[in-house]
């Protein structure tokens, strides 16, 4: 079956993010770029289903400017197939993203669709489960194990309490947790090999997706920032201060 | 102007978190109306009518709705969301499971872990892990959104009396079926909405040794979470995990031992309102974000609080 994963080129996770001092946006000048880490266990585990045989070809799309292209190469030096980048300057919402990836998901017809649970920009969690909904398919969300069995795919889901198996009916989404796998690294080799498959590159327009905005930033804040408090000298005085300082025992 | 609020609950008993967000429906201003879509959820919907602020509680009770699977409740939420202002649900991994959905089907963008209201279209929500606060307004006709329970205080569980209506609406899509769960069973309250918090970290070395904090934990009715690296290490269950990949909490008192104070971290429990910190590295960056820090082997540590306590 054919596998489609979406990757989004975000902040490296290691960058310390800060907003800019006229409270505009965060200030991504000359910041480290990446591939989202929650994509990336998508990737590996679309590449993990080709690899037992369960998946015959694992497409890779991106949404976002020309550079986008670099993390479908890093999902090409992983084991996907062949990428797709739908090119855009323009900042992107939750529903529009969902709409550009059901019209690919129209052209290419994949069994499962696989993304990150979130990205960690926008931290929204909302893509695949919309996606789901415009497309008609069940999907599977924070999956620790996706587990394709005939013509339906059973996904144990994190939840608050514990764990939820579901079973979904193919076609389906998965959007993937962090304990679903350990992602690999590209080897140079794979590297090499990621610069010649194919990557194709469309546009909004090319899709029939009309490019929409509801939302607007009014303005972007540092969190309040806590002050690092005393020490205390032993377990009897810590005690002593949370019983009659702060009051909280 | 009407709200819509979807309950969290498991059939017989109304979540905790539901009564954060009918705080945040109320504060938007309107009628607050609560939809319970469960099966047998009679006892729930009860519980829900008597909230303070709610006006009316709407059931809809079918097997359909059981387990909450996405795929039906995005359905009804859509068709019942269409008459409100504002659609709300707690940002757990339900209401983040079904509300997009919902979303999606109204054709209209969705805010996720809403922290603050500014006005009806305007609201506040953290970007980057919380390392920044969003600002966002809407302009969709039907604004709908996840709250962040520890931005909210609960509204008072009694004290209303809703009128209970039952929805005819069946939204069965059949695309997915619940399987099985999984899930820990546990007498200390729920870590997020615990008023005491005490979390182990790498520094506990293993599993066993958690055995510790949860003598604490007993003796002050705390909730026992972890931090990412003591998951990833296996030491105990993801559904322990305090951070940005894991749980938000933020009560009363949070005591992270042996825990260094990643930024991940950090994000998933910095609002707390007492935060101590015991760790023998007094470099640990927790302690730049604790009230009290004591530099400890926590192995002399725990066991000399809990008999302090």
């Amino acid at each position: 079956m054919k596998v489609l994963v979406a990757v989004k080129r975000v902040i490296d996770y290691n960058v310390k993010v800060r907003v800019k001092p006229d409270n505009s946006d965060v200030d991504l000048t000359n910041v480290k770029m990446a591939m989202n880490p929650f994509c990336e266990i998508a990737v590996e585990e679309a590449v993990r289903l080709k690899e037992k045989g369960v998946a015959t070809e694992v497409v890779v799309v991106s949404i976002g400017p020309k550079v986008a292209q670099e993390q479908i190469r890093t999902a090409l030096a992983l084991g996907a197939d062949r990428g797709i980048l739908i090119e855009t300057e323009e900042k992107l919402e939750s529903l529009t993203v969902a709409k550009l990836l059901k019209a690919v998901v129209e052209k290419e017809q994949p069994q499962l669709v696989l993304l990150g649970k979130q990205t960690i920009d926008s931290d929204n969690n909302q893509t695949g489960q919309m996606l789901g909904a415009l497309t008609n398919m069940a999907q599977g969300t924070f999956a620790s194990e996706v587990v394709v069995d005939g013509d339906k795919v059973n996904v144990t889901r994190e939840i608050d309490g514990g764990l939820r198996t579901v079973a979904l009916k193919l076609p389906a989404i998965v959007t993937t947790d962090l304990r679903l796998n350990e992602p690999r690294y590209a080897s140079l080799p794979n590297i090499m090999k990621a610069k010649r498959k194919p990557l194709d590159v469309t546009t909004p327009a090319d899709l029939d997706v009309a490019m929409t905005s509801t939302l607007s930033l009014v303005k972007v804040t540092p969190p309040a920032e806590r002050q690092a408090g005393i020490k205390v000298g032993s377990v009897e005085e810590l005690v002593e201060k949370l019983k009659n300082e702060a009051k909280v025992l | 102007m009407a709200i819509l609020v979807i309950a969290e609950h498991d059939n017989a008993t109304l979540k905790g978190a539901t009564l954060n967000v009918v705080t945040a429906a109320s504060a938007i201003g309107g009628d607050v109306v609560v939809l319970v879509a469960g099966s047998n959820c009679g006892a729930a919907a009860e519980a829900a009518a008597k909230v303070a602020g709610v006006s009316k509680v709407l059931v809809a009770d079918n097997a359909a709705y059981e387990y909450q699977l996405a795929e039906n409740m995005g359905e009804l939420v859509a068709e019942l969301g269409k008459e409100y202002s504002h659609i709300l649900a707690a940002a757990t991994t339900t209401g983040k499971d079904f509300l997009p959905r919902a979303a999606a089907l109204l054709d209209v963008n969705m805010l996720s872990e809403v922290t603050a209201v500014v006005d009806a279209d305007t609201f506040s929500r953290p970007i980057y892990a919380g390392n920044a606060i969003a600002t966002v307004k809407s302009s969709d006709s039907i604004k709908v959104m996840t709250v962040r329970g520890t931005a909210f205080d609960a509204a008072a569980a009694e004290g209303g009396s809703a009128a209970v209506e039952a929805v005819a609406a069946v939204k069965d899509a059949g695309l997915s079926a619940f399987v099985g769960e999984e899930l820990a069973k546990s007498d200390r309250p729920e870590l997020t909405g615990a008023k005491i918090v005490v979390s182990g970290g790498r520094g506990m070395q293993n599993g066993d040794n958690f055995e510790m904090l949860y003598k604490v934990a007993d003796k002050i009715g705390a909730a026992v979470g972890a931090s990412r690296a003591a998951v990833d290490a296996g030491f105990v269950p993801n559904d322990m995990q305090v951070g940005q990949t894991g749980k938000i909490v933020a009560p009363d008192l949070y005591i992270a031992v042996g825990i260094s104070g990643a930024i991940q971290h950090l994000a998933g429990m910095k609002d707390s309102k007492v935060i101590v910190a015991i760790n023998k590295d007094e470099e640990a960056p927790i302690f730049q974000v604790a009230d009290y820090g004591l530099v400890a082997d926590l192995f002399d540590a725990v066991p000399a609080l809990e008999n302090a306590l």
